[in-house]
């Protein structure tokens, strides 16, 4: 089949769906690939290194659009490209359909089908093509990267010649794939961060990046986890509770940065004016949700602006186009990663399974109807159940619980002794002096073993299973003993066994010091 | 001909140094010199007795002596380290094939020196053993019987047992578990047999019980082995190294010779304890590994896995290493079965000396042997001090930036803390997950021994390496700078 990426005609976007990258990969698929001319230059991507890769590059889109069956894009298409789609043809984009209806019933009626990667389900098989987080992660890069060319200080805390500086605070709201890149990218500067989140199981993650998590202190717990991995809208208690944490903040930070996104709603009002205004001057909120209204009462979308106290608020939508190089290479790769799903047999044949719960999720439109909304994916969403903290034990529990330890030891070893005595004095009554007298060594030198085994070292296992191996030929003794009997059948049978216990003795011993000289020190 | 007195002197000498050895294992460094105690004590014990009073035959004594020494010089230079298994197997049934043919000896012994004694007036010169047969008295006699049952049945099983877990090891049995219809019902049902036959040798039947009774015995060790899967092997080999010992005693009692009975409780304790750890190291009973399989009844069904396994190509692995600070091995018997360790070694090398911590982290149960990779890793000149038991590694896994494990399956399954349903919950596993990336080098995508799906492999961090161990680790070689 053949895969043709044409250059994106939305104002301002630099990203491309085909790097030189993909393009070798997806000719493995056994699929050729077209490009529009110039489509990467914005991205860094010349022609001829598409070329290079193995791509033909079209002169105009009319004429990709009409050789491509299969046509790849970042933005959803635009009035002019929904003409050009045909029977029969695939799309595969982002489109947001929820928001986007009339669209979505233009591109039905067209017959084609279309692949929104924007409903790629959010389940772990999945992940490799999970868009929406590749570009959350670089949109939480740059976010920090945005701040810091509008904070006038440092990050990291110095202590230099000319002064001690301190190192810049970071709140971060909302840790999702987005706010936990942007956690991950200020700790690495050096910042001080703090992250909140509604759902209390992501506490680990921010923790784990390095970052304090904001608790709230909360009776009704949120499980995000049930909502395909994204917060659900809170209550009204919740959200005061969450306000007043933000209001105690606001004076002490630095650097904002929101992320905080309610599915299919607008974003959630989370840093008031008030916030804003007892903000430190010089400060800088980075709103990540500026597309969806934003989450601080003073963004505009695509624009920055500065607040009467002198906070910047930027309100960019266009981080990824932002990184185009970075966020075409990611999304090249999704789009690849969905593609090796399209064509199970590698072999250039797209197989478009319905059964399939990734492939069915983000098919928007299909053979001349709409699939949207999907059912619900069969597997559930990624984020693992909280682990239930297990309870420290207190001092007094401590010992409690290591006096009954040593009680229980101390009773067994007892109740072992006493029976052990018992069937001793047992055996001493039948058997003859003789016997016991070789019983006694018997049991020391058990007792012996034992102690002596203990300290084997682990990795001495195998040559000391050897070195038992070629003492326990000692039986030798046995038929050495017996071998000089008149009876040939008892001859006989010495005779082999000195043999084997010879090779035995021979062999163990030789083995064994063979794998210990082998044993050397770096 | 040396005195009594000489000969006893010489076994406590024996006794001493054979303690000596094997308390120098505790370190490498010591093990060296240990060894050679052990040898000193071996010679001392066999050339005093065999010149001690009344032992006769020289002139087939040491023709044998002279080609066991051969044969064994042979097998102990040839062997590779790969094949430790199946060599220390294949040494103790030689133990147990002995101590079933001293037994045996020492009842014709006893009917000899009987049937002697009962014509009156006979004033025959008896040689070592039977000498001391003819000073017993009857309730001696007695016990002597009871010792020889001991010595048979133990010996027997350790025989078969041996044989089954050598062919199981070199691979010319099937390695998989496998029982006669009846399972353990025809070990019970052989047991008790031997013990009517054991009663009514007591009770004076001729010598065809002893040969029935080794014969059962023989069934029991061959059965018993035949349904043991292949990774309980470090289990069994264990255990039978215990057999062989307490054999080894066993027959010290019969022949009332302190030496051999020290010699045979060392022995036995030694294997008993490698047995326990093994059990411990797998959360399992000693008499669940022994009766075979996992399953049985679970308490319910174990956690559905989701998620892919991410495959990942030689280059992609070298890149990450190349940019990794820590990194931590952890090689099963996959590495042993594709002779991979001499590719690691390599491997490790070039990564330490581009300054990289490179360790190995060795699970207790890896490998078919204990302690099995340690030799392997030995052999292939990897230096002792960055190979890592599991309880000194497990907490390093987070500050570890590569995980990669070779070969082994069971002993890195998270199911094992995470899934209180799964077969091998509580087993003591290692973290590899921890780390910041996990490359897994496998053959292919199936489960491993146990049958146990392993949810390590289809975690995010996880990056799966398919196709020959040695092959991969090879390619991975030339991408390292």
């Amino acid at each position: 089949m053949k895969i043709g990426a044409p250059k994106e005609r939305f104002k301002g976007e630099a990203r491309v769906a085909l790097t030189p990258d993909s393009v070798k990969e997806i000719h493995k698929l056994g699929h050729e690939c077209l490009v529009e001319a110039g489509a990467g230059t914005a991205a860094g991507f010349a022609d001829e290194a598409y070329r290079e890769a193995g791509a033909s590059v079209v002169a105009d889109a009319e004429s990709l659009w009409q050789e491509a069956e299969v046509v790849i894009k970042v933005r959803e298409p635009s009035d002019e490209e929904v003409d050009r789609l045909r029977e029969g043809q695939t799309l595969i984009a982002f489109f947001w359909p929820a928001q986007n209806e009339a669209l979505l019933e233009r591109c039905r009626a067209t017959g084609a089908t279309v692949i929104a990667m924007d409903m790629v389900p959010r389940i772990s098989r999945a992940q490799k093509m999970d868009a929406l987080s590749s570009m959350a992660n670089i949109a939480g890069y740059r976010a920090v990267i945005e701040a810091g060319n509008h904070f006038g200080r440092f990050f990291t805390g110095q202590v230099t010649a000319a002064g001690k500086v301190p190192p810049a605070k970071v709140l971060v709201i909302g840790a999702g794939v987005a706010g936990l890149s942007a956690i991950g990218t200020a700790t690495s500067l050096g910042a001080i961060v703090r992250a909140f989140d509604v759902r209390p199981e992501v506490a680990e993650q921010i923790e784990s990046m390095g970052a304090e998590f904001l608790f709230l202190e909360f009776e009704e717990s949120t499980d995000g986890a049930e909502t395909g991995g994204y917060a659900k809208p809170s209550s009204p208690e919740f959200r005061e509770k969450q306000l007043a944490c933000f209001r105690e903040q606001a004076p002490d930070v630095d650097i904002v940065i929101t992320t905080a996104l309610i599915p299919g709603q607008p974003a959630p009002k989370l840093w008031l004016e008030d916030m804003v205004a007892s903000m430190k001057r010089g400060s800088v909120i980075v709103d990540l949700a500026a597309e969806k209204g934003g989450n601080c009462d003073l963004t505009r979308p695509d624009e920055k602006v500065v607040s009467d106290n002198g906070v910047t608020v930027i309100g960019y939508t266009d981080f990824p186009s932002r990184m185009a190089t970075q966020a075409s290479t990611l999304y090249g790769t999704n789009i690849r990663h969905m593609l090796t799903d399209l064509t199970p047999g590698k072999d250039g044949v797209i197989v478009h399974d319905m059964e399939d719960d990734v492939i069915r999720g983000a098919t928007v439109t299909h053979q001349g109807e709409i699939t949207f909304p999907p059912p619900p994916p069969k597997v559930k969403a990624i984020a693992a159940k909280p682990k239930e903290k297990v309870k420290e034990p207190t001092v007094q529990e401590k010992r409690a619980s290591e006096h009954a330890a040593f009680l229980a030891q101390t009773k067994r070893q007892a109740i072992l002794l006493g029976v052990g005595g018992a069937v001793m004095l047992l055996l001493a009554q039948i058997a003859p002096a003789s016997f016991m007298q070789h019983f006694i060594v018997f049991v020391l030198a058990c007792f012996v073993g034992f102690q002596v085994i203990w300290n084997v070292s682990h990795s001495l296992h195998t040559p000391l299973m050897a070195v038992t191996n070629a003492i326990s030929g000692i039986i030798i003794l046995g038929a050495v003993l017996q071998i000089g009997s008149g009876n040939w059948i008892v001859v006989l049978l010495a005779a082999i066994s000195v043999l084997i216990a010879t090779i035995n003795i021979v062999g163990g011993f030789l083995v064994t010091r063979r794998m210990l000289a082998m044993f050397q020190k770096s | 001909m040396l005195s009594q007195g000489f000969v006893s002197a010489a076994a406590i000498a024996a006794s001493v140094l054979f303690i000596l050895s094997l308390g120098g294992l505790s370190n490498q460094e010591k093990a060296k010199r240990a060894v050679w105690y052990g040898i000193v004590g071996m010679a001392v014990a066999v050339l005093f007795t065999a010149f001690g009073p009344g032992i006769g035959n020289y002139w087939l004594m040491i023709p044998m002596i002279v080609i066991g020494s051969v044969i064994g010089w042979k097998v102990a230079k040839q062997v590779a380290m790969t094949e430790m298994p199946q060599l220390v197997a294949a040494l103790h049934s030689f133990v147990g094939l002995a101590a079933v043919f001293v037994a045996w000896n020492a009842d014709l012994e006893r009917r000899r020196v009987l049937a002697v004694q009962a014509v009156e007036g006979a004033t025959e010169q008896f040689s070592a053993f039977a000498a001391l047969v003819a000073t017993k008295a009857p309730d001696e006699l007695t016990f002597l019987q009871l010792e020889v049952v001991f010595a048979i049945f133990i010996g027997a099983v350790t025989f078969t047992g041996s044989v089954i877990a050598f062919g199981k090891l070199a691979g010319k049995v099937d390695g998989k578990a496998k029982q006669l219809p009846g399972g353990h019902m025809l070990n019970a049902g052989a047991a008790v047999l031997s013990l009517l036959l054991a009663i009514l040798y007591l009770n004076g039947a001729g010598f065809w019980t002893l040969l029935v009774l080794a014969a059962l015995a023989f069934f029991i060790g061959y059965h018993l082995i035949m349904g043991i899967g292949g990774a309980d092997m470090p289990v069994v080999v264990s255990m039978l190294n215990s057999y062989s010992g307490w054999a080894a005693a066993a027959i010290g009692f019969t022949l009332s010779n302190d030496l051999l009975i020290v010699t045979g409780a060392l022995v036995g304790s030694s294997g008993a304890i490698l047995s326990y750890i093994m059990c411990k190291a797998m959360n399992r009973n000693f008499i669940s590994v022994i009766l075979g399989g996992f399953g049985g009844a679970q308490a319910g069904a174990a956690a559905e896995i989701e998620g892919e396994q991410v495959a990942i190509d030689a280059a992609g692995v070298a890149a990450t290493l190349n940019n990794a600070d820590s990194v931590v091995i952890v090689p099963g018997y996959g590495m042993a079965v594709a002779q991979a360790q001499n590719a690691v070694s390599e491997l490790v090398r070039k990564l330490r000396s581009a300054g990289k911590e490179v360790r190995f982290a060795i699970h207790p149960v890896a490998g078919r042997l204990p302690g099995h990779m340690n030799v392997l890793l030995a052999e292939a000149r990897v230096p002792y001090d960055i190979v890592m038991e599991m309880d000194e590694i497990n907490d390093d896994f987070p500050k570890t930036d590569v995980a990669i494990v070779i070969g082994s399956n069971d002993i890195v399954n998270p199911a094992a803390q995470d899934d209180p349903n799964s077969p091998i919950a509580g087993m003591p596993v290692l973290e590899v997950w921890k780390s910041r990336v996990v490359f897994v080098c496998k053959r292919g995508q199936g489960t491993g021994y146990s049958g146990i799906e392993n949810p390590l492999f289809y975690k995010e961090n996880t990056r799966m390496l398919y196709g020959d161990a040695r092959e991969s680790i090879d390619s991975l070689l030339s991408l390292i700078d």
